[in-house]
């Protein structure tokens, strides 16, 4: 029994609002919390299989040519060395979020430093580790290896279906009072999960059974069995657990094909583990960007024109590219518009999703330069967003779901008390400190994802929710229990659910913020089903039905599920599809950012005072980890513009900075206190539930509040990112 | 990891009896550990030295102290003797690394922490130290951790830790116990090495030597400030650090004591920069010529030159709240 539905147009019914059992929305706590805490969950590297054995990937320690020789026989039989596995199926690249099929296979080409090689195999992990760093590999080098994209022999291309050339912006610049023409760029960054990538492999004849660490099972299962030319029907994959994403575990990596393969050659489990050096070299990087931006507007501060056009690079062939301009397109208004993106084809590590792909670096530049505008033009900044914000898509001509962007603002600005800063930059000074205070806007697209959600309702009163949907830390376990329990009208402690198991009901995957609305919606639908079931059995109409405590009933008479279902589970396929909404209209989540920060004087360190975010997102399916996930989105904003950074080596694009001592997240000193706001919201257009996503929404502009604050602390503009001492140091005061 | 031998010594004796041919001491191991999974360090053979009877922080005759080489950077920096008469080198240990890894650091083992060189610790890199005559990716690559003063053309690494700068501007010694029980005490100025040439040595240990302790001398007044700069608030190395301690008589320098952390290929100190200082009046212009005496010979590589201005501004500014009027800190 399925209930299909497509999102052809708006559902304001808002019926979870009308449940009685009060979990949507409220702050419930993570019913895989205590497992977690307590190290009864069970993370991919952390299964016992009988007869493992280790799997470690050897490197490319050239960026670009082919493998003449690996020099296995001399380390296979001794000192535990099994097997050294150089199969044309392994991976060169791991596969983009959505593949769905192989990524480039082979390893005997060479496209980057850190490249897989081979998978050197042992008895211990230790063992395979030792090998793996003395297998010798031969190369022939290729001279035309390209490391910089901004350099000019490097070879470029533009997609086309990304270019936007409107009006006539060189004029509306020209005949503008107030204009900023200035140039930023963003480093590279790695999502730096936690747990890293990880993938132990086990046949039993001809099926495979794959325990890792990812993101979207649905997708996972076809990039595996394509890469290793079998069928997905003889795959299982688990990932019920799953050590943080941030979109680097969206398609398979290396390590998942790697232990496949060794596992069938040698006939025994295999478990293959990224060092954190590899994560860094052989998952997603986000690309380094040149953004160069111009605004133009009237005295009013109404803008007229609006430029941002962008350079990313990725490795050849790959066409992922970082889509920086995403919500530049609809986020303000100025009929003359030039936006576009460039990609320059490089020999590093491949470029993929990390972290909100496109928002996170673009709204950011954005918001600095909207920051440069509100200067020129004499306006404040919060004024100055309030007066460009469109009535329909400036390039589409479409009308915009729910937006709360001016609430967001001017919420923001209240609980900030933005009014009573210093307006002038450089001149608050407490001690050796520069105080100054800084603001941005939020943005991030909206995507409902096609997903499928079992849910049984039992006959002794509990429920099963089960799809192949992932927690990746941001609260799926909550969000759906707190569905299935308020549609079907149960205490969070009589639902279970099921996640990361591809023999479910195929999800949504985590990714791109959809995995909430999406996965949720399917357990909606799916409950809605269940309801019409249980309707009938007790003779009335699913609307007049109320479920509450494991009853069931019309008011009065209220029976309780076991008797009403006599012994038979009621079990329903909740199937939603994204449809005409998602096209018709313009959809999106938005926010504000508001940060104090205080840079030293004497040494340019920037510390971050205190940081708000406000943020409107549709329904808000769980208030604590929707914060949570907000919280971290505002963290990585510091990271980014104060931190973080993917340095590569010029002379063979090598990552200099892989480990965590080097490549620098914000630890907890450089966080103050955060305050998260939800504003109240439904998104008829959205979903079934009137959710929107909201994982990546903290990001989305957050660090340009902080640089905002640098500039109105110190008068200095860091276009340069991350801002690191030593770019503010050559214009501190004299001491 | 290379397979190694282990051995787990009671005593000194004992210790001293399994030193051999590559063979290392092994106490908290929080650098050691990571460089050998990696292996940019194999030793055949660990000597786990945790057993032996140096974690004691005692008192001595002349009124300094001795802080046994076992003695965690956790205890020693929470020792009420050391924050009352030498917060410097508390506050110093507590700008470093994290809680969890300064209740596993230990005193001498902290006086041999490695550089952090990302070259010295990528094994596809060449490297002079880690393996001499290779060369030096960092001298033309990114060096923003690296020296700006006394490196050399084989290397341009850095040391990397808090400690030993205070106990560096503090005028500590090391003692150590060599291979056959003899027992001596050098000025830590002397323990670490510059790279030269080989810049595969770190400090002056000779195989075998085991540091026994490390000796502070009766304290002294003054003010004492330990000023750390770095890339993020806790959990970087520095950029630069100072660890100062100034004393003043009346209007005039008595005495200063300068040492700096994050330029060198060791806690770099440089007495001529504090015999400029002392007898004269605190002013501007005498920390510029202070600085300018300080800096005169560095140079940056590229991406570290920042460090040049860096150094001189945060070396006047501890100078002026060193100087200031106002109570001892």
């Amino acid at each position: 029994m399925t209930a299909h539905h497509k999102m052809d147009k708006a559902d304001s019914r808002n019926r979870l609002d009308d449940m009685v059992q009060g979990l949507v929305g409220s702050p419930m706590d993570r019913p895989d919390g205590p497992l977690k805490v307590s190290g009864q969950a069970t993370y991919a590297h952390e299964w016992d299989v009988p007869g493992m054995l280790f799997g470690v990937l050897a490197r490319a320690t050239i960026s670009k040519g082919r493998v003449t020789d690996v020099a296995s026989i001399p380390l296979i039989g001794k000192d535990g060395v099994r097997a050294v596995i150089t199969d044309d199926r392994l991976l060169r690249r791991p596969a983009q979020g959505g593949a769905d099929e192989a990524p480039p296979q082979g390893s005997r080409q060479v496209d980057y430093f850190g490249q897989p090689i081979a998978l050197v195999v042992a008895d211990t992990f230790e063992q395979a580790r030792h090998a793996a760093n003395i297998l010798k590999i031969s190369y022939e080098p290729m001279a035309n290896a390209a490391f910089d994209p901004e350099a000019e022999d490097t070879p470029t291309d533009k997609p086309e279906d990304d270019q936007l050339d409107q009006g006539d912006l060189d004029k509306a610049m020209a005949d503008a009072p107030f204009t900023v023409d200035q140039v930023y760029r963003t480093p590279g960054h790695n999502s730096a999960a936690m747990e890293p990538h990880c993938a132990i492999a086990s046949w039993d004849g001809d099926k495979l059974t794959l325990r890792g660490s990812y993101q979207m099972l649905n997708f996972n299962i076809n990039e595996l069995a394509d890469a290793l030319h079998i069928v997905p029907e003889n795959i299982r994959m688990l990932s019920p657990f799953v050590g943080g994403g941030f979109g680097s575990k969206l398609g398979i990596s290396p390590e998942a094909v790697s232990a496949a393969l060794a596992a069938k050659e040698i006939g025994q489990p295999v478990c293959v583990a990224l060092s954190r050096p590899q994560v860094f070299e052989t998952t997603m990087r986000r690309s380094e960007t040149r953004q160069h931006v111009r605004l133009a507007c009237g005295t009013d501060g109404v803008l007229t024109g609006l430029g941002h056009e962008c350079l990313v690079s990725n490795l050849p062939e790959e066409e992922f590219y970082e889509p920086v301009t995403q919500a530049t397109h609809f986020m303000y208004g100025g009929k003359n518009r030039k936006l576009g993106i460039q990609v320059a084809r490089i020999n590093r590590t491949c470029g993929g999703s990390v972290r909100a792909p496109g928002e996170a670096v673009g709204m950011q530049v954005l918001e600095n330069a909207m920051d440069e505008l509100a200067e020129e033009a004499g306006i404040d900044p919060v004024e100055l967003r309030r007066r460009n914000v469109p009535d329909r898509h400036p390039e589409q001509d479409i009308p915009y779901s729910s937006r709360r962007f001016i609430e967001a603002l001017d919420e923001g600005a209240k609980l900030f008390e933005w009014h009573k800063r210093n307006k002038t930059p450089g001149s608050l000074r407490e001690g050796d400190w520069l105080v100054g205070h800084g603001m941005a806007g939020a943005a991030r697209v909206n995507i409902l994802s096609e997903a499928k959600a079992r849910v049984t309702l039992c006959a002794d009163g509990t429920a099963v929710v089960e799809t192949d949907m992932t927690d990746i830390g941001t609260g799926t376990y909550a969000i759906l229990t707190q569905i299935a329990g308020d549609m079907l009208g149960l205490p969070a402690s009589k639902v279970e659910t099921k996640l990361g198991d591809t023999d479910f009901p195929a999800g949504p995957g985590s990714g791109g913020s959809w995995g909430a609305s999406s996965a949720g919606s399917a357990v909606f639908l799916a409950c809605e089903e269940i309801r019409k079931k249980l309707a009938e059995q007790i003779g009335s109409e699913e609307t007049d039905l109320a479920l509450a405590n494991g009853r069931a009933g019309t008011g009065e008479s209220m029976r309780s599920f076991a008797d009403i279902l006599d012994g038979q589970d009621i079990s329903a396929i909740g199937h939603i599809e994204p449809g005409k909404t998602l096209e018709e209209w313009q959809q999106a989540t938005y926010g504000s950012y508001f940060a104090e920060v205080a840079v030293n004087a004497v040494t340019g360190e920037t510390r971050v005072k205190r940081m708000l975010g406000v943020f409107g997102a549709g329904r808000i399916l769980n208030e604590k980890t929707a914060t949570s996930q907000c919280y971290g989105g505002m963290i990585w904003g510091i990271g980014s513009a104060l931190t973080e950074e993917l340095v590569f080596d010029d002379r063979d694009g090598h990552i200099v900075n892989h480990d965590l001592a080097e490549y620098h997240v914000p630890v907890n000193l450089d966080v103050p206190q955060i305050e998260v706001v939800l504003l109240e919201e439904r998104d008829a257009l959205a979903s079934p539930i009137q959710a929107k996503g909201i994982g990546e929404l903290g990001i989305c502009g957050a660090a340009a509040a902080v640089t905002n604050a640098i500039y109105n602390a110190t008068g200095i503009r860091v276009r340069d990112y991350p801002a690191t001492l030593d770019k503010l140091l050559a214009r501190l005061p004299e001491q | 990891m290379k397979p190694f031998a282990y051995a787990r010594a009671s005593d000194r004796d004992g210790a001293r009896a399994e030193a051999a041919d590559n063979a290392l001491y092994i106490a908290g191991g929080t650098n050691l550990l990571d460089l050998m999974k990696l292996e940019v360090m194999a030793p055949d053979k660990l000597v786990d030295i945790n057993r032996l009877d140096l974690s004691e922080l005692a008192d001595t005759d002349d009124g300094g102290l001795r802080i046994g080489a076992l003695v965690t950077n956790s205890d020693c920096a929470a020792d009420q003797r050391i924050r009352r008469d030498y917060p410097l080198l508390s506050r110093a240990i507590l700008a470093g690394a994290s809680g969890q890894l300064r209740n596993k650091a230990t005193t001498g083992g902290n006086l041999c922490q490695r550089t952090r060189c990302y070259y010295f610790y990528d094994t596809a890199m060449p490297c002079n130290k880690r393996e001499p005559g290779s060369g030096c990716q960092a001298l033309a690559g990114f060096n923003r951790i690296h020296a700006i003063l006394g490196a050399s053309e084989a290397c341009i690494a850095t040391y990397p830790g808090d400690m030993a700068v205070a106990m560096t501007a503090l005028d500590a010694r090391v003692e150590i116990e060599n291979v056959d029980g003899a027992i001596r005490q050098i000025p830590i100025q002397d323990f670490h090495c510059l790279p030269g040439d080989n810049p595969e040595r770190d400090n002056i240990l000779e195989n075998g030597d085991l540091i026994t302790a490390v000796i502070l001398p009766r304290p002294v007044e003054g003010k004492q400030i330990y000023r750390k700069v770095r890339d993020r608030a806790s959990y970087a190395f520095a950029l630069c650090s100072v660890a100062a301690v100034v004393q003043m008589d009346r209007e005039t320098i008595a005495a200063a004591a300068l040492a700096f952390g994050g330029l060198a290929h060791k806690p770099w100190r440089d007495e001529t920069v504090e015999a400029l200082l002392v007898g004269e009046k605190p002013s501007a212009q005498l920390f510029g010529r202070a600085a300018d005496q300080l800096l005169a010979e560095a140079q940056g590589h590229g991406s570290n030159d920042f460090k040049i201005p860096l150094t001189r501004r945060v070396m006047i500014s501890v100078l002026q709240e060193a100087t200031e009027k106002g109570a001892a800190a």
